[in-house]
Order: C-alpha cells, then structure tokens, then sequence
C-alpha cells in the first residue's frame, strides 16, 4: 500500500503538487489521467524519490521515503520516466541485467541470471537480447526499458507514459503486458496515461488530477462518467459501455 | 575472455621491443646469455625498463581515465584534455612550482589533482546550467573552459618565466623517463583498477539520475569517485611525463565500438588498447629518425586527430541516418 500525505512540490511560487492526499491499495493497475500540467509525472517522480518534495509524507508498505535507504526502497518500488535517453551503448540484456542492481550489487547470480532470461520473455526481447539499444527502433527500446523495471522485481511498478512513441499496436500489446503483470506476477502498478480509453479499458482503479489536486479517485466504473469526465478536461465526453467496458467518446 | 589473453599477449610484444629499441645496442638473445656489460645492464634497468613499464601505466590509465570522464559527462566527446581537466592540474602544478618550489614530486602531484578536480567540478557545473542540445557543444564548452585556464596558465609562465616549464608538460614526452622518476605512474595504474572495481557504478550513473536513483544508486557519490578517479590520473601524468592527447578520447570509443559500454566488460579493454596504442607510438617516435626521437604528443596528436575527425563523421552520418 502506498499512503500519500498532504504531499506538496512548487516550482517556484506556483505549485505543481498541491497537498496531495492518496492511498494506492496493493494490487492491481491504477491510472493517473488528467490534463496536461495536471502534475501527474511529479506525483509519481515524488512517490519514486526522483525529485525532492517540500513537503508531506509518502509511505511504500509503512516504510518512510525520506528515512528508508534508497537501495532498501529499490528492491520494493521502481520507476520508469518517459524519457529514458540513454548515451552509452548497452545491449538489451546489460540493460534488464542492471535491474538486478539493487538485489546484487551487479554481481549476478544464477539466479539473477534466470530472472534476466524471463524478464527479457515477457517482452519476448529474445531475439534483441544482444542487440545494442542505439541499433533498435523506439518502440523496441521501450520494450527493453520495462524489461528491465520488471526484472527489478519490485511489488510497486511506476510507469510515466508507457505509451509514449508507441503505435495502437505497441500500444496494446504493452497494456496487455502491464494487466499481465499485475494478473500473473501479482504486481501493483501505477501508470501516467493520456489515453482514457486505455486507462478504462486496462485498470483497476482511476485517479483523476487536475491543477496539481486529485479532483477523483475511485474504480473505473465511477471515474468514466460522463459529468466526470467533462469536469476533468473541461469538455463534452460521452460514455457508452461495450463489452461491459466504458469507452470516452469526444471526438465529435 | 582468449582475446583479452591475446590482447594482453600483444601488449607483451610491444612491452618487449620497447626495452630493446634505442641508441645503445642491447639484444634480446645477449641478455638471455648474459653477454651483456654492466653499461648495457645499467641502461637497460635505469633507462629501458622504467620507460617501458611508465609507457603501459600511463597508457592503460589516461584511456581508462577518457572512459570514467565519458561515462560521468554522459558524452562521448569529452576527456580530460577537452574538459578543463588537464589545463586545471596544469594551473595547480605551476602554481605550486612558484610558491613553493621545495615540495616533494608527491605533494605537487596532490595540489595538481586538487586543481583538476575543482577545474571538473566547473565543467560540470557550466554543463547542468547550459541547456546543450547538439552532443557536439558538450566536448565545445569543455575546450573553451581548457582554453580560458590555459591562457590563465600561459600569463602567469610568461611573467614569471616558466614556459619552458609549461611547454614540457602539454608535451608529453617518455624521453625523459629514468628510474626514480615515474613511480607516481603506480598510482595511476592503482586507480584504472579501482575504476574496474566501481565499473557497474559507473556505467549505472551513465544512465542518468532518474535511473540511477530507481536502482538504488548514490548518483552523487558515484559521480564524485569517477572525478576523483579522472583527476588524480590527470595530475599523475601530467606530473609524471606530461599530457598524451587524445588518447583518452579514441581508445574508449574504438573499445565501445567493438564491446559497448558496460564498463565491466570495457574497462579491461580500454586498458590493455591504451597501454598497447602508447607502446606502438613511442616505439615508432623512436625508430622514425634514430637517433632523435619524437615525442608521444606529436605522434599521438597525428594520429589521434585522424581518427577523431572519423569518429566524429561517423557520428553525424549516424545521426543523419
């Protein structure tokens, strides 16, 4: 469980978080949507430590982030920013291999090894697995990025826009991959989509931000509301439900 | 894991002809018979083997120091010597030169080193406050940063008569290597090892912050290590035999060619290529006009600005593509 509290970021004087107060349950995918600027990339890079809040308290299964040791919290929470522009030239399995980081120190194991092997099957990178990152196409690379948080083997997964770069095909196989996750390794995962389609479609749970606030936190069914929707974004969004999922139409 | 056997066979060679090619005649198959007189037995243990074993040193670290700097910066194009680095620890040790001339090798070298660290610290600090969009501005910046405090360096020589001084140490040169007068260089060669030992370190703070962060990393700490790394080798060097160009800007990039950047694997790579690429230049300073002899700085700066430019055209090509 995640426990947000009061948790607050400026840049400058204008707050991008704004004494936020969340509780993530375990299990499961919760979708953080929301206009742009809503604050939604800092909400997670606050929760993940990568920037440093002024103030509030964020705890990962009661464990303090300001007071736990940042390779303790690695082996319970990772994240995946959007933009991961990396310069040296690694091959696919040094990458996912580096996800072992925090539980060997680089040292791997045998069974680190496995764990590099089945974290590079799940994204099926087999054949990629000795290619370097500079020789692969963006969406590969993508690929190669979420094989290495899954093989960091944490309980909490944090993706910034996975979709980004991604065309519908990716863009579904990839959250299949994230429901996958969740279902069959038992992960919780939080992501930051643009999508509400998909953010409807694959999650559990929707959190709604706006201005830096969380306007809405509830499962699916209650955030894809027609009145919901249109106060989030501040436009007409129609809802109609297929196959027992709630599909935004606001096209028109 | 057979062809870093080989590789460091051929550095063995290399290390080998290097103690029998010079002005005084010693042959291998002499030695092995012991007929040789004492004159050659002295050349051969105060002059030959010093410069051959300061030539593998210096060799091995500034390469594997171009590749710590590399890694650190985030860019391809920087090495001590396009950084600010060496000009820093020339700043230091000319410094030292005026105000306290008396000072042991040693203590030179640590003010040197203390210098080419603060020297880093800025470039880096000028990196993070100008937003660079082309790779290529990174190695610039660096250049005109090197360039500000050379011309620093070259007005306080000037004024108080040291540019000969100056001179012998942006020209490196083995020449001058004898016995009592390169052992500083085990310190360097100590410190490429200690770069092999924090290789993940290293390679994990080449993927950023952010990422560094999510695996647990002490980003800042390990950035501080890969520049105390970098300037300490910078000033031992320099100290020791004076600045070899390039040479730790070519070896890292034909090593991450062929192996890529996982230091781990790297490291001994950029090593043995750098020790190797020295030996063969210094041997071929001295056999090209016998009995005179060439320095590595010109040799390397021949040889090293050739590859660079096709480094760099390679790059835009990549770029364009």
């Amino acid at each position: 469980m995640i426990v947000i509290e009061n948790l607050t970021k400026r840049h400058g004087s204008t707050p991008c978080v704004d004494g936020v107060n969340l509780t993530i349950a375990a299990g499961g995918v919760t979708s953080i949507i929301g206009p742009n600027g809503a604050g939604k990339s800092s909400l997670l890079s606050l929760i993940a430590r990568l920037m440093d809040k002024d103030s509030g308290r964020v705890q990962v299964d009661g464990l303090d982030i300001d007071t736990t040791r940042s390779e303790v919290l690695a082996r319970r929470l990772s994240i995946l920013r959007q933009d991961n522009h990396i310069s040296s030239r690694l091959t696919v399995r040094d990458l996912v291999g580096f996800g072992r980081y925090p539980w060997s120190q680089g040292r791997l194991t045998a069974q680190d090894r496995a764990k590099v092997e089945e974290a590079i099957g799940f994204l099926h990178l087999e054949d990629l697995a000795d290619r370097f990152l500079d020789e692969l196409s963006g969406g590969q690379r993508q690929r190669a990025h979420i094989s290495m948080v899954l093989c960091q083997d944490t309980d909490y997964v944090m993706l910034d826009e996975p979709l980004n770069n991604l065309d519908m095909k990716h863009a579904r196989n990839m959250m299949r991959l994230i429901r996958r996750a969740a279902d069959e390794l038992g992960k919780t995962v939080v992501l930051v989509l643009h999508d509400i389609n998909f953010a409807s479609w694959y999650s559990d749970h929707i959190v709604a931000m706006k201005a830096g606030r969380i306007v809405h936190a509830a499962p699916v069914a209650e955030i894809m509301q027609p009145d919901v929707l249109s106060s989030i974004y501040d436009m007409e969004i129609e809802v109609q439900e297929m196959d027992g999922k709630r599909i935004g139409l606001f096209y028109a | 894991m057979t062809r870093l056997t080989i590789g460091l066979c051929l550095v063995f060679a290399l290390a080998g002809l290097s103690l029998f090619v010079g002005v005084t005649e010693i042959g291998p198959l002499d030695l092995l018979r012991g007929d040789v007189d004492a004159q050659q037995v002295q050349v051969l243990l105060a002059s030959r083997v010093p410069r051959t074993l300061a030539l593998v040193l210096a060799g091995a670290s500034t390469a594997v120091a171009g590749m710590v700097m590399q890694m650190i910066v985030r860019n391809r194009f920087v090495e001590p010597s396009t950084a600010g680095t060496v000009e820093s620890a020339m700043l230091g040790l000319l410094l030292i030169t005026l105000f306290a001339p008396g000072l042991p090798l040693m203590a030179k070298m640590l003010v040197a080193a203390g210098f080419a660290l603060a020297g880093t610290a800025l470039f880096l600090r000028i990196l993070r406050m100008v937003p660079l969009r082309d790779v290529l501005m990174v190695p610039l910046v660096g250049i005109m940063l090197g360039g500000v405090i050379g011309a620093v360096c070259t007005f306080i020589a000037y004024r108080w008569g040291l540019l000969a001084s100056l001179g012998a140490w942006s020209m490196g040169d083995f020449s001058g290597v004898l016995r009592g007068r390169y052992e500083l260089l085990w310190i360097a060669g100590a410190l490429a090892v200690a770069a092999w030992f924090a290789a993940d370190r290293l390679t994990l703070a080449a993927m950023g912050r952010d990422m560094s962060t999510n695996l647990g990393l002490n980003y800042r700490a390990t950035v501080v290590i890969g520049l105390v790394i970098v300037s300490l080798v910078s000033a031992t060097v320099l100290v020791s035999v004076g600045t070899i160009p390039f040479l730790g800007l070519i070896v890292p990039n034909i090593v991450s060619l062929r192996m890529g950047d996982n230091l781990r694997r790297a490291v001994p790579w950029v090593g043995i290529t750098g020790a190797g690429f020295v030996l063969a230049c210094d041997i071929l300073g001295r056999t090209i006009r016998e009995p005179y002899e060439i320095p590595i700085a010109t040799m390397l700066g021949l040889i090293g600005s050739v590859v660079f430019l096709y480094l760099l055209l390679r790059t835009r090509h990549n770029a364009a593509a």
